[in-house]
């Protein structure tokens, strides 16, 4: 038995934590929330890609350092923990995922080593108003090599170069992979409950577009990067609950009440530890999508959904909870409590939101008992 | 990341396979298990042949040192052994508590001549132990408890009340934990010693549960003579030992204690939901079964992580404490939605009568135990939130005080 990631992916962790921990922090997210429009760290995302951080689980023929999806895993731990205001997920585990699941050869090599270099940044068009994507519905259309309609909310949708747009065309769905440096895309920045990550409304008239993959494949492509995401997610907000819990311990080992550290009350330990067990249940359900991604399993649809479920549960947990063990200090603007607070929201819905997760995971084990 | 043995491991769990299928038949190969089909008398024959069959063959005290009689091998290979042991519909639970805290305890605190004496029998199947810590007043709180030795020549001679001791009727011996000085902090009184059961003085009564079975006893123990010589680790240091068998509890890897997501799935299939369809196209129900998955699924995932740590000779520290957490509360959980679905129907409690054999019903009664047995849910947080978080432990008013002055309440 080896259910656990390797010493040279913990070191890499470990580097990635010090990096984080010195340049970014929730400070940085901070920065880029209180500045309100950039959307992300620029300079820290150039010292991200030095480090070759972006590439990790692009192949070398790409331009990046054909490590593997492990690695890719630890960092978005990190990246998690740290509250990373960088459009990480956006690049990685969707628009360059997408590419490698889906692209020709044509459009990896093209597009590829300049993600790995931090010159290309992706983002996933694909929501279009409240409730989840109808893919018999889709308003934004596809036809004759031209994208028409408005996606809203994308995350990343102001900085991002490139997009991935899922787009009606004639009967069926594709994806669609846009240049947003043209004069048919307007973008229009969206104030959101985590403004340490930017998103805008991107509006397409007569953008010029090629599909990735083939012509009523959309649909199916985006399931495929969905449950790559999920798990990528996961670990995202893992690393934040973990966080979450890390601030909690330790200022109920501080804070005194009544003249006693609060962490010495069974109502305060109790909480925690449910927190830490709600994180646990999280980390092997995301060790398992781990191992299903990097290994392409036929088992990875199922263990993604397990992976986003537990893993959103256990940061909305997480986050709430040390609110709640700061007390008023938690509420305050200038205490980090909510910065948290804010990155378990967009994480729960970014990729699809809790309920739609769970539908999957049971039809997934219904497809698998049948099987 | 992956999921396989090592080849040493690959090549012990192939040799415990081939021993289980010999020995003992894979659950399921019979209708009824062999506890419900044997008598009290049979079974307990049959889990000593099956003790003796494995430690003829090399499997039992499998990670003891040699000297002792073990195997002297890692604790891996004892979880695996376990796991394979899992499949099978194999007599083991007599010698569980003996074999995995007692003994252990023995062999840590009792004299050369008394292992002589007492290990090899208990590891051929020949004796079995039990554990004499619990008492009326003395539960979470076990240091609380009152049963008093009083020194007499040789003799301590002791009385009291022991409670929840599992297999009490059919030990030869018993690890008994006795307050041999009141006069000292609570901690600081307590003496283990070693007691035959079937001395004069020890009266076993089966506890009538709520789930309507016995599976446990109350000790009473009427001016019973114990030698001095039956002493563990020295007159008032029964605590530390107490904690030395305590730890040999956390190392058990256990597998799921009842019906569990798939069983409450293949319910969902047949019952009608509230609009008439099945339950299991239900959204509501479809959203909690995915929760079970989750969990059970990190429950099970979790002992691949402990087994990795264990596999590479670590230490898995008292995280492990989290598993029973998640599975009691799984398990009363679930039991209740399954009851809830089968409507007015879930009241019957019929084998014959209800689905599955009446497992639904018979769990979520045996539940409530399970969240108390071996640590409750609060003691459980009381020790991840301490141990593994470090968080501060509570304000005692019990350290520095005579036990004999410390309020009891009922």
């Amino acid at each position: 038995m080896n259910f656990d990631f390797s010493t040279d992916q913990k070191q890499l962790a470990d580097q990635a934590r010090r990096f984080l921990t010195d340049k970014s922090g929730p400070k940085a997210a901070r920065a880029v929330l209180e500045r309100g429009v950039e959307g992300h760290d620029a300079a820290l995302w150039k010292a991200v890609a030095e480090l070759g951080w972006l590439g990790v689980a692009i192949p070398e023929e790409f331009g990046g350092l054909g490590l593997g999806r492990l690695e890719l895993c630890v960092l978005a731990e990190e990246m998690g923990r740290s509250l990373a205001p960088l459009p990480f997920a956006s690049t990685l585990y969707f628009f360059a995922e997408g590419l490698l699941l889906a692209g020709s050869d044509a459009q990896k090599a093209a597009l590829l080593p300049k993600v790995a270099a931090g010159e290309v940044i992706g983002c996933f068009a694909q929501s279009e108003g409240p409730g989840a994507p109808n893919m018999q519905r889709l308003a934004t259309t596809f036809e004759g090599g031209l994208v028409g309609g408005e996606k809203i909310p994308v995350a990343d949708g102001g900085e991002a170069t490139h997009a991935l747009v899922l787009a009606r065309e004639g009967a069926g769905t594709s994806l669609v992979l846009v240049d947003l440096a043209q004069a048919g895309v307007s973008r229009t920045p969206l104030k959101t409950l985590d403004p340490s990550r930017g998103h805008a409304k991107l509006t397409f008239q007569g953008a010029m577009g090629e599909r990735l993959g083939a012509p009523g494949e959309g649909a199916n492509i985006t399931q495929s990067i969905l449950d790559r995401a999920a798990v990528l997610l996961a670990f995202e907000q893992i690393g934040g609950a973990q966080a979450c819990l890390d601030m909690a311990v330790d200022y109920a080992k501080n804070r005194y009440a009544f003249s006693r550290p609060i962490g010495s009350f069974q109502a305060i330990k109790h909480k925690l530890a449910d927190m830490y067990v709600a994180i646990e249940v999280a980390r092997s359900n995301a060790y398992y999508g781990a191992w299903a991604l990097n290994t392409q399993a036929p088992e990875l649809p199922l263990a993604a959904a397990a992976a986003r479920v537990a893993a959103t549960e256990a940061f909305h947990l997480a986050s709430k909870e040390n609110i709640q063990t700061h007390g008023g200090m938690g509420f305050t603007w200038d205490v980090d409590c909510h910065l948290f607070y804010r990155r378990a929201k967009l994480l729960a819905v970014q990729a699809g939101a809790p309920a739609i997760w769970k539908e999957k995971l049971v039809a997934r084990l219904e497809t698998k008992n049948a099987a | 990341m992956d999921f396989n043995d090592t080849p040493e491991e690959a090549a012990f769990r192939a040799k415990a396979h081939a021993f289980l299928s010999n020995t003992v038949k894979l659950k399921g190969a019979e209708k009824v298990p062999l506890m419900k089909r044997l008598s009290d008398r049979e079974f307990l024959a049959a889990a000593k042949a099956y003790q003796s069959a494995k430690a003829q063959a090399g499997f039992a005290g499998i990670t003891w040192p040699k000297d002792q009689g073990g195997q002297g091998l890692a604790p891996i290979y004892s979880v695996i052994f376990g796991q394979e042991e899992g499949k099978f519909d194999a007599p083991g639970a007599p010698f569980t508590i003996g074999l995995g805290m007692c003994i252990p305890t023995m062999i840590a605190f009792a004299t050369d001549a008394q292992k002589q004496r007492y290990v090899g029998p208990s590891l051929n199947g020949e004796e079995i132990w039990c554990q004499l810590f619990s008492e009326p007043s003395a539960g979470s709180d076990v240091a609380a408890l009152k049963t008093k030795a009083v020194r007499d020549g040789d003799d301590w001679v002791i009385n009291g009340q022991k409670v929840w001791t599992s297999g009490a009727h059919y030990s030869d011996f018993g690890i008994l934990l006795v307050r041999t000085n009141p006069d000292v902090a609570k901690h600081k009184g307590l003496t283990m010693v070693f007691v035959d059961m079937k001395a004069k003085g020890v009266d076993v009564r089966p506890i009538h549960q709520m789930s309507g079975g016995s599976n446990f006893n109350e000790v009473y123990f009427t001016d019973v003579r114990v030698p001095v010589a039956h002493t563990l680790g020295g007159e008032g240091n029964g605590w530390t030992v107490a904690l030395v068998t305590l730890m040999n509890e956390r190392l058990a890897v256990g597998g799921s204690p009842g019906p569990d997501y798939k069983e409450i799935m293949e319910l969902a299939r047949d019952a009608a939901g509230p609009d008439g369809a099945a339950l299991l196209k239900n959204a509501a129900f479809r959203e909690k079964l995915a929760d079970w998955y989750v969990r059970a699924e990190g429950y099970k995932l979790g002992k691949f992580r402990t087994m990795t740590a264990l596999s590479k000779g670590q230490t898995p520290g008292p995280e492990s404490s989290i598993g029973k957490v998640i599975t009691a509360n799984q398990l009363q959980d679930i039991t209740n939605a399954a009851i809830e679905a089968q409507d007015h129907y879930g009241i019957i409690s019929e084998d014959a009568l209800s689905p599955m054999e009446g497992v639904f019903q018979q769990s979520y009664m045996w539940a409530p135990g399970l969240r108390i047995a071996g640590g409750s849910d609060e003691i459980l947080k009381n020790i991840i939130a301490e141990r593994v978080l470090g968080l501060p432990a509570d304000v005692r008013v019990d350290k520095d005080v005579a036990f004999k002055d410390l309020p009891s309440g009922r």
